[in-house]
């Protein structure tokens, strides 16, 4: 593609090359190495001993409500003012490797833990701050799913993402953002807190990945994507995902003002990589 | 695969099947969008598979406040009964390494829903052709034999042109080599193509030569020229275009510019 001042750009284009025949006559070697690396990118979950024998017999949890947090803003929101109560309980992880993975094995039980309530266990978090790969994000939703209960399930999704991605006829100024916007699937009745995301922007990873499962097998669920112009973690940020969770009030118990030394505890500074560019 | 969206499963006896391929320039996409939105076809079932990269959005076909807030998923099926056509949509790419999973699930459907033939719009790179290539139209077709023969006479009444199979070491004058079909750019419709070849399926490529960047004028030449065939819309080529835009196409370029810019 030609610029405006003439250079020519190789542009990522959006059309899939066509198979290339020779990769079908692959050799044995390959064809081995091939599935290694398929079975590597397998995501599998691990549960709590509890969990683990009621899903043994068949059985699905039994879950009212699924609460999912996508980014690292999502679920420090949800550290901070859900789960410091001493009410939760970590049940389960989900290992999912893939190309950004880090190297140390051990890292990933932290970045997708399931949490159940002690005194109403048909409540479910889950916070996911890895990245979860294209070709893994069907896999891992199908996979949470099928260990849950589908009827009468009410699923919210907390998702991150940053207000270059939001597309506007009016530009957006910074004093706007982060704002929030909602998606919710067919079978959901209740009424989102805020704007429902408007054409032509769409959502992406995770949380796409839910909502299409939940709209395909007609369980209520609504995503709420924060655009915030801060990449990392924020206090402000944190705090627009407050309505998302006081409609939810009966089920979860939000800790409306957590005290400073919470709020320190979760909320790093970003380090200054480089003075050069304040 | 297909999950219907209503109670039952739909009917796709007798229906034509128009579907487009992830390609260069999104062209087949952006066309089969224009038949939607123009002939107000309503979504029957989504294509709920781990092959293509998950997304969402809102209705992308709104036309008033109340159907705007209707989740939209990356492969629907809609129908217009009346027409006794039915479109495949696809909104995300395929992955890479479950593109013959994908065309297996495609074949095996279109087999098992009886349609009486499937069209697929689609592109490739504009930058491969040759000489020959360059000049005229830069529309072509290929059909599988099972098509050709219910529709040879409708083909040579269009005038259309074949797409020319090309050597598959260019430059080496082997005589044993049999002249390919090449459709660089074209994801999976080469694939599908030979697939449906072996399938005995009645299947139709429709493409064009085409280069990234604002494509819908690509859409349009595409969508109208498959209207010559198949006669979606009454009114004739003459008349001022007559497809309806869907609000999904607006700020393909980005946002609105920021005022401080200047």
């Amino acid at each position: 593609m030609a610029t405006f001042f003439g250079e020519v750009l190789s542009v990522c284009s959006r059309a899939v090359e066509e198979d290339d025949e020779d990769l079908l006559e692959e050799n044995e070697e390959d064809e081995q190495i091939r599935r290694e690396l398929e079975e590597k990118r397998e995501v599998h979950l691990h549960w709590s001993p509890e969990v683990s024998d009621s899903l043994k017999s068949g059985s699905k949890l039994q879950c009212s409500d699924f609460i999912l947090a996508v980014g690292h803003n999502a679920a420090r929101f949800l550290s901070v003012h859900v789960l410091t109560s001493a009410n939760w309980d970590a049940v389960g992880h989900a290992s999912v490797w893939n190309e950004r993975s880090r190297a140390a094995t051990g890292q990933t039980s932290e970045e997708c833990v399931f949490y159940r309530q002690k005194d109403n266990p048909s409540v479910l978090i889950c916070q996911v701050t890895c990245y979860v790969a294209e070709d893994q994000l069907f896999q891992w939703t199908e996979k949470v799913f099928d260990c849950l209960q589908h009827r009468e399930l009410n699923v919210t999704v907390l998702s991150d993402s940053t207000v270059a991605e939001y597309k506007t006829a009016d530009y957006v100024s910074c004093s706007s953002a982060p704002f929030l916007r909602s998606l919710h699937s067919g079978a959901f009745t209740g009424q989102p807190v805020c704007q429902s995301l408007e054409q032509p922007n769409i959502v992406t990873g995770l949380s796409a990945a839910v909502l299409n499962h939940c709209e395909v097998h007609r369980i209520a669920a609504v995503v709420y994507q924060c655009y915030s112009d801060v990449i990392g973690l924020d206090s402000v940020t944190m705090e627009t995902y407050k309505p998302a969770l006081t409609k939810l009030g009966k089920s979860i118990q939000l800790d409306p003002s957590p005290s400073t030394d919470v709020l320190r505890k979760f909320v790093r500074n970003t380090n200054i990589q480089s003075n050069l560019y304040i | 695969m297909f999950v219907s969206a209503q109670n039952s499963a739909p009917c796709f006896k007798d229906f034509t099947l128009v579907m487009p391929a992830v390609a260069v320039g999104n062209v087949g996409q952006l066309a089969v969008d224009l038949m939607v939105s123009t002939l107000n076809m309503s979504r029957v079932g989504y294509m709920h598979t781990d092959c293509i990269i998950p997304m969402a959005g809102n209705n992308p076909y709104a036309t008033c406040k109340e159907d705007v807030e209707e989740l939209h998923t990356p492969a629907e099926v809609y129908t217009a009964a009346e027409l006794k056509l039915a479109v495949l949509q696809i909104r995300a790419p395929i992955i890479q390494t479950k593109s013959k999973k994908f065309r297996q699930l495609l074949v095996s459907w279109i087999k098992a829903s009886g349609f009486t033939r499937t069209v697929v719009l689609s592109s490739s790179h504009a930058y491969q052709r040759d000489d020959q290539q360059l000049q005229g139209t830069p529309l072509r077709y290929v059909v599988t034999p099972s098509l050709l023969k219910g529709s040879v006479d409708a083909l040579k009444e269009l005038g259309w042109r074949e797409l020319e199979r090309v050597a598959p070491f260019p430059g080496l004058t082997d005589a044993n080599t049999e002249p390919r079909l090449y459709i660089p750019g074209g994801g999976i419709t080469k694939g599908l193509y030979t697939d449906s070849c072996a399938e005995d399926l009645p299947l139709a490529v429709l493409l064009l030569f085409c280069s990234e960047g604002d494509n819908i004028p690509d859409a349009f030449t595409l969508v109208n020229h498959l209207n010559d065939w198949l006669h979606l819309l009454d009114t004739p080529s003459q008349k001022p275009n007559q497809w309806k835009i869907p609000t999904s196409w607006s700020l393909l370029f980005g946002s609105g510019i920021p005022p401080a810019l200047f």
